[in-house]
Formats: C-alpha cells, structure tokens, sequence
C-alpha cells in the first residue's frame, strides 16, 4: 500500500486532536469521581454518542462487514432485533435504578441490591474480561497494519527491521490510549469516543458512497446476489433455509431477548456511559439518543461487506499472503481466500474454498479510496480500535479501583489515594492489555476459549438484574446460586451440542456425548445462552423463595415497587424516554419491513 | 464540563475538511480512477469543512450561553457560596 505525504498528515492531525482533548480536560480532573464518572457532568448527546462508540470498536466495524458479506443482510438482526430493543429497554426500565442508587459501577448496584459474594463475582469476571477486551482490539489492530503493510515503507526509509511493525503498533496505540485516559480520565475517554464516533461516519460514509454507486444502488445490489443476502427474514421459519442457520424463534430469544439484553443493559463497559450523565433524565436518554444512530448503523458496517461479496470476483488489494493474490478465482467478489501453508485455498468439508471475510472493509478501502481520503478511511479504522480500547480499560480502572480494592484490599482511604490508584490502574490494565496481546500471537486458541467462558459467565447475567430489579423477593443467595448454575448450565450445554460440520473441542462437544447437533455455529451459540438465561431466572427464583427475604426498606431505590417513578412533568415531549422509546421501536420496526 | 465538545469535533473536521478539499484541488485527475472518476478528496473534504465549521458554531454559541446562564445563577443565589 502507497500513503502518501497527505494520508500521514491526516493521521497525525488526529492524533494532535486526541492528545490534545487530554490535556485539556486534565485541569478538571481533581476528585475520583472526575476521574472515574466524569464527574457525572455530561450532557445526553455526548454520553448517547459514546454509548455507542465505546462498543464500536475494531470488532464491530471489520466484523460487522465481514458477517455482512458471509450472511447478507440478516447481519443487521444484530441491530434492529439485538441492540435497539434492549437499548430501548435500558433507558426506560433500567437506568432509574443504576443512575438513581448512586452506584458507581454495575456491580456496586450489585452489592447494594443483593450482596457481597454478587458484586465480586461480578466484578472480578468483568474485570479479567475488560482487560483480554482490549487485548484482543490491540492485537487485531497489530495484525491489520501488518497486513495492509501500512508501515513498511517508513520503516524501510527508517531502516527498521519489518519484524518491529507489530511491536511498535501495539506500543504506540498503548501509548496514546494510556496518555488520554491518564490526563482526563472517563471525560477525556468519552470526548475522544465521540470525536471518533463522528471520524468513523466521516470515514466510512464515502465508502457506501462510491461502492453503492459502483454496482448500481440498492437496487444493482438486490440484483446480483441471492434473495437470503438482501431480504432480513427470509426464510427464518426454519434454521436450514436462511443463512444465519436459526430459527425466528432461537434468533428473537437468543440474540434479541438474551444475549443483546444481557450485553446493552449489564455490562459496565456501555452502561458507565450513561452514569456519567449530568442527571437523571439525561442517563435515561443516553440509551435512546444512542438508539437512532445505532439502528443506522448497519448501512454503514454492513453494506461495505454486501458490496464486497457482490463485485464481480477479481484481484483483492489485500490478501493475507502474497499466495493468495496469485490466485484470485479463489476469492469471492473482493475477498479473497485463506491460504495453508502450501500456498493454496484453504478448502471447507464441501471443498470450496474458505473466504478470508475480514479482509471486506481492508479491501474496499483500497479498492475505492484515493490516496487522501484513503488517509481519513484508515485513521477512521484506527479510531474504532483505540475507541473499543479506551473503553475497556476506563471500565477497568473503575471496576478494579471501586469495587476491587476499595472493597477488598484497602477501604477507608482517601479519595485523593483512590484516584492516584485508578491513575495506576490505568497503566496496570494497559499492561496487562499488551501481555494479553502477545498471549494471541503465540496461543490463538487461547483466545478463543477464553471468549467462550466469557460468554458462558455473561450468558445469565440479564436474568439476575431483571429479577433483582423487578422482583423484591430475589435474595443475594439466589441470585449468586443463579449466576453460578446459569454459567454451568451454559458450559455444559456448550459441552454436550456441536454445530453441523466442526470437530469436537473448542467449537463443543468437549464433554464426549453428543445430544444435539446445531445447523450452525450460530444457532449453537444462541441456544447455549437461551440455556443458561432460563437455568438462573429459575434457579434465582428457587433459591430466594427457600432464603429469608431482605428488609424492604433496604431495597428502596434498587426495586421497581418501592422505587418512586422520576417525575416527568417539567419535561418537554420529546425528552420524555417513554415518547422516545417508543419513537425508535417504531423506527425500528419500519426498518425490519422496509428490508423484511 | 468546562470544554464543549462541539469545538474540538467542529476543529478536526475544519482542519481535515480544508486539507482534503485543498488535496482534491492540486492532485491528478488520474487519481480519482479508483473511486469512479469523482473527486472524492475535494467533495468530501467540503462536506467535512461545512460540518465543522457548524460544529464550531454552535460550540461557541454553547459556550457563551453556558457561561451567561452560570452568571445568572451566581447572581440569583448569591449567597450558596457561604453555606
């Protein structure tokens, strides 16, 4: 790849802009609540905008467009029956017990809904997660400048060894992520997320642009692909004749109701968002402001990989070896093959070859973008990784300092400690980021597996806050004995069901037996955490129904029956969450017709 | 908080803006065969400028009225302070 003068400008103005946010917003940090809740002096746009860019990180944007170009437009069920409904339901239900207990983190609501043995389970479990997060984001951002051959040429004028590249990538995002969070803390973090949000539509707009115009609008696109790829719910009444390989019913359950919900309202990560708002009703919009944007999303995530998929197949700009390039035929539209290590197309159990989908946006990239706004696109692609890092560790530091040590090693300190250890925490989580990087390069599977467990535990989370905050009978008991029997349930459903076509092991069936066998990965991923939901919700109830119920007035403020609703009176129309709940399933509900 | 996020959104994207459109000014036309023969640099580099300069705008304007109406409540309530 040839950047040029003004594609290094362009990076460098951003990077000049983001550091510069942090040194800004330092003199404002002076407590640890500026530091670790932004003071909760956000307004709703703001903290809305990066509800959704904390999640949007290198994942969302290379992955999204990859499962567009392997599924079509069903990828957008990750949308408009996953995300929204549950934003939706965080804003209206949820947010009046987080933001109104004054809890400072998800498990501290734990703590004071429920008890001790919650909160650390909780905490202890985000906290290793948060930090393999951003690992993973900052491996992955390794690869693809490895990949896109990025820093080759100035190496080369630099004479740097090329093995240095993915060494001093992972540095230098570490570097620039530490340096921000370091100075301004969760404002500095959710200004740059915001900042990168707009970069990120700035970047990728022009790309639906052209490539749309390419083959001919929506319409050329509907043309020359399969009806399944343009069509969301066609053939969803049976898992064998839709792509995704699930059911309506597995795909509403599992990813709408479980597996969305159990993410968009319990993880600290994006509700931390929302606690930083200025009040009340400001964090009860976060969640709705951030909803329009997000149900947009996919044309700017997925297209990119329908467009890929629907180019008539030639040279990619980028493949992951030069072997790949030799033999183009492989390769479908703009994406190529995977190769082995002989050189030729990696081929699946029908014997066609495997397609390299993460290579979707890359290549459009390149495909399409002049050197200048090739400049914008990339710096675009590194800000949703350093966004989906910052993220991460913001959460971390919060959850470490909080409810880890102040709650176990050291409590009764001064804030003015407990701000210098989330300053320590910082730099502790980013180092442990960077080992959790190089623990990818050298044990892939790994990585892998700990994704697994880390599903397993978040799988029955959702059944814990929604009896916890809609049942006053619910006892810490049970809900620790749910959440410990929910992610059992969910590693031996795992253990005991494979999808059609894998080897046993890390894709299932590792416990010997096989009960089940899945059309596909997916349907196998949903079932296990609709599994694992209902095991805690049934399992919570039985235990708090055999355990003696807490004093209810300990639970005002934390339960939907004792909690006073938020006054609306002196609130304009549109301002109101449940006018603008409504307002966004309706508009969402438009878009799963426009594209049924 | 004391900065309006609009001004630093509203200046990258000034600053961004003004160097593309200027690159989609200068460069070849040979360089726009990739993204169909439209001069990306230049019509998006404007879009961006126009988006930023209205950033800057409305971040000035926020930031006087958030400081006018902070007056007003420091001269409503003089006396908070003693407390």
């Amino acid at each position: 790849m040839n950047l040029t003068t003004i594609d290094w400008i362009i990076m460098l103005v951003y990077f000049i802009f983001v550091l510069g946010i942090g040194f800004l917003l330092k003199r404002k940090v002076k407590t640890s609540t500026d530091f670790f809740l932004a003071g909760r002096a956000i307004p709703a746009w703001v903290c809305g905008l990066a509800f959704i860019s904390a999640n949007l990180g290198a994942q969302e944007v290379i992955g999204m467009a990859a499962s567009g170009a392997k599924y079509g437009i069903a990828t957008s069920h990750f949308y408009w029956i996953g995300a929204i409904p549950a934003m939706v339901f965080v804003g209206i239900f949820m947010m009046p017990f987080y933001y109104g207990s004054r809890a400072r983190s998800v498990p501290e609501y734990l703590r004071l809904r429920f008890d001790e043995k919650t909160r650390g389970l909780n905490a202890i479990s985000f906290a290793i997660m948060t930090v393999f997060s951003s690992g993973i984001s900052m491996y992955a951002m390794a690869r693809l400048i490895q990949t896109l051959h990025i820093l080759d040429a100035p190496f080369r004028r630099m004479s740097f060894p090329p093995q240095w590249i993915f060494d001093v990538s992972i540095l230098f995002s570490a570097l620039v992520v530490l340096a921000y969070i370091l100075l301004g803390g969760l404002s500095s973090a959710i200004y740059n997320e915001v900042l990168q949000f707009f970069l990120i539509v700035a970047g990728f707009l022009p790309l639906v642009w052209l490539g749309l115009k390419n083959v001919g609008g929506w319409h050329g696109l509907t043309e020359r692909l399969p009806r399944a790829y343009t069509h969301s719910w066609a053939g969803m009444s049976n898992p064998h004749t839709n792509p995704l390989g699930v059911e309506w019913f597995g795909l509403v359950m599992g990813l709408g109701f479980v597996l969305s919900f159990g993410y968009w309202c319990t993880d600290f990560l994006v509700v931390q968002r929302a606690m930083a708002a200025d009040s009340m009703s400001a964090a009860r919009r976060t969640p709705l402001i951030a909803a329009i944007p997000k149900m947009f999303f996919p044309f700017l995530v997925i297209l990119p990989g329908l467009i890929a998929i629907a180019l008539p197949t030639q040279l990619s700009p980028v493949a992951s070896t030069a072997a790949a390039q030799s033999v183009p035929s492989a390769g479908e539209g703009l994406i190529p093959a995977k190769m082995d290590e002989t050189g030729q197309p990696k081929l699946d159990q029908n014997g066609k070859p495997v397609l390299d989908y993460d290579l979707a946006i890359p290549n459009m990239l390149l495909r399409y973008f002049p050197t200048g706004i090739l400049g914008l696109g990339l710096t675009a692609l590194l800000a949703s990784f350093m966004s989906g890092m910052a993220g991460n560790v913001t959460a971390f530091n919060t959850v470490w300092t909080y409810d880890i040590y102040q709650s176990y090693i050291r409590p009764n300190a001064s804030d003015a400690h407990y701000l210098l250890m989330g300053r320590l925490a910082t730099v502790f989580g980013i180092a442990l980021s960077i080992m959790a990087a190089y623990a990818a390069t050298r044990f892939n599977n790994i990585m892998d597996m700990l994704q697994l467990v880390f599903a397993f535990v978040n799988a029955p989370l959702f059944a814990t806050f929604l009896l916890g905050m809609f049942w006053k009978r619910a006892t810490g008991h049970g809900a620790f004995s749910g959440l410990v029997s929910g992610t059992t349930a969910a590693a031996l459903h795992h253990g005991l069901t494979l999808s059609a076509g894998a080897a046993p092991g890390i894709k299932g069936a590792w416990l010997g037996p096989v009960l089940h066998t899945y059309p596909s990965e997916m349907a196998q991923n949903f079932w296990t955490a609709i599994w694992a939901w209902t095991t805690c919700f049934v399992v919570t109830i039985l235990v708090s129904l055999m355990t003696p119920p807490r004093d209810e007035k300990d639970l005002v403020g934390l339960v939907h029956s004792l909690t006073a609703r938020p006054s609306e009176e002196n609130v304009p129309w549109y301002k109101r969450p449940a006018i603008l709940g409504a307002l966004v399933l309706a508009m969402t509900l438009l878009l799963n017709l426009i594209f049924w | 908080m004391g900065l309006d996020i609009r001004l630093p959104i509203g200046g990258l994207f000034t600053v961004l803006g003004l160097l593309l459109a200027g690159y989609g000014l200068v460069s070849e036309k040979a360089l726009y065969e990739r993204s169909l023969g439209i001069n990306v640099n230049l019509e998006w580099g404007l879009v961006m400028l126009i988006f930023g300069v209205i950033m800057v705008v409305l971040g000035r304007r926020g930031t006087r009225n958030g400081d006018n109406r902070r007056h007003e409540v420091a001269q409503h309530r003089p006396d908070t302070s003693h407390h």
